[in-house]
């Protein structure tokens, strides 16, 4: 099982109330848990990544067991402690603005 | 019993002011999408209950909504908007080509008589539409792909699509507007456009008089007589009887002729509202005294309506997609300021009362009319 957290607006958007759980056959890595996750909720579809290219919306960021995964490769394995549900992926929405 | 609804779209949300024909006691309900932008929500006259709402973030890109129940809950739908094919380049604000990207909804403008086909106009500018309810969006890429699209260039706002009307007489027949290229017109449902800016004068950009490159701020038409279009432009107020053919300057004895908003009165098509606002660089009413101007004469000839609006010390905008109409037998006229207030009138102008003070920013006002 993965953990996500997903910031407040998206888990208003998703209508969930605390961390999201998925299940993931395979590789643990960005992108198999954004799939699985708009697999699961499609109304985070664009809120994250861009349709089209895929790529992670520049506000955003990807941070797990301290540290800051964002500009890591889509493909490449997320930590193992995030692979075994130990700890969550955290989707953070930058800080700024009013 | 007849009511008036009127949606709200700001910088924190959407909300939803309810009364009846009197119009003097309101009801408000909201924020729905706390702190999001609402950039526009439109009711479908075909269907009152039907909304729509263009709720975008810096952070989380666009999203479309929609209400079955006259905004009580909401769903959202497809929120892709994929221009159709290579997208091409428009001239950056230094005046270098610059890639086509989609960036949020300025406005929705459902059909007149199908609830599930909406109009919209995104930025950077182009034209979608959904017949669906909004489960997919489609470019109409006529619009973009026409000859002079390299050559449009963002306003301060942004290159935005912000006006749609369409025609009640003639559905294949539509007009929109764009910052600044200016106003666009079709007359086969969308495959191909005929920019509709002669007799603008612009003497902000190189050629005062250019096919294209006007930043038109608002363009209105009274449903009841589809030829006559009015336009507020950056500077200057105008008129058009022949669909856009050629516009006509009618900025008169206004005090000042740059704004954002115009409309139109629902029964008297030659009586038109703007909101003067004192200039391109400062984005205010003149004197701190907030002033809704109103010709009866289809413009020349305006006169100011200030009673129940603010005397003095006000420094708000009223946005270009921030006013509207009811269409109740004395026409009740409706806007919404940057400061949060939405001002309305149930005598057609010549009085206003504040429904509501203290909201986030308004960046859209629509009215809805119910019987």
């Amino acid at each position: 099982m993965i953990r996500v957290v997903l910031p407040p607006h998206l888990r208003t958007l998703a209508r969930v109330h605390d961390e999201v759980h998925l299940e993931i056959a395979g590789l643990v890595t960005q992108r198999s848990v954004l799939d699985a996750l708009e697999a699961q909720y499609p109304m985070l579809r664009g809120t994250i990544r861009d349709h089209v290219t895929r790529q992670r919306r520049p506000f955003l960021r990807f941070f797990a067991c301290q540290e800051d995964l964002s500009h890591e490769q889509p493909d490449a394995p997320l930590p193992e402690a995030v692979a075994t549900g130990e700890e969550p992926l955290l989707i953070i929405g930058a800080i700024a603005g009013g | 019993m007849s009511g008036v609804r009127i949606l709200v779209g700001t910088r924190k949300g959407a909300f939803i002011l309810a009364s009846d024909g009197a119009r003097k006691k309101w009801e408000v309900a909201g924020p729905h999408f706390a702190g999001w932008e609402i950039y526009h929500m439109k009711g479908s006259p075909a269907d009152p209950n039907r909304l729509y709402a263009s709720q975008t973030s810096g952070w989380f890109g666009q999203l479309i909504q929609r209400s079955n129940d006259a905004g009580k809950t909401w769903e959202p739908v497809d929120n892709k908007f994929v221009y159709d094919g290579d997208a091409g380049t428009h001239q950056w604000y230094d005046g270098t080509p610059h890639p086509w990207e989609f960036k949020r909804v300025w406005h929705l403008e459902p059909s007149l008589n199908d609830p599930d086909t909406v109009y919209a106009g995104v930025e950077d500018a182009a034209l979608f539409r959904t017949t669906d309810g909004g489960k997919r969006w489609v470019e109409l890429k006529g619009l973009r792909e026409h000859g002079s699209g390299p050559r449009w260039q963002p306003g301060a706002g942004g290159m935005c699509l912000h006006s749609i009307i369409v025609d009640p007489n003639d559905p294949e027949r539509i007009f929109i507007a764009i910052s600044a290229a200016g106003a666009f017109r079709t007359d086969d449902g969308g495959k191909s456009w005929k920019p509709i800016n002669k007799g603008l004068y612009s003497k902000y950009i190189p050629d005062p008089t250019a096919e294209v490159g006007h930043c038109v701020h608002h363009i209105a038409m009274n449903p009841r007589r589809p030829g006559v279009l009015f336009m507020q432009k950056h500077w200057d107020v105008m008129r058009s009887d022949n669909a856009g053919d050629s516009w006509e300057k009618i900025s008169g004895n206004l005090p000042t002729d740059f704004g954002f908003v115009i409309d139109i009165h629902a029964h008297e098509p030659e009586t038109v509202y703007v909101v003067p606002i004192k200039s391109d660089s400062e984005h205010f009413p003149l004197d701190g005294k907030l002033r809704v101007y109103r010709s009866r004469s289809g413009g020349h000839e305006w006169e100011e309506l200030a009673k129940g609006l603010p005397e003095k010390n006000c420094y708000v905008n009223v946005l270009r997609d921030a006013m509207a109409v009811d269409q109740l037998d004395e026409c009740g006229v409706y806007f919404g300021t940057t400061g949060g207030q939405v001002y309305g009138s149930a005598d057609a102008g010549d009085t206003w009362m504040p429904i509501v003070r203290d909201l986030p920013g308004v960046l859209s006002v629509e009215v809805q009319t119910l019987s």
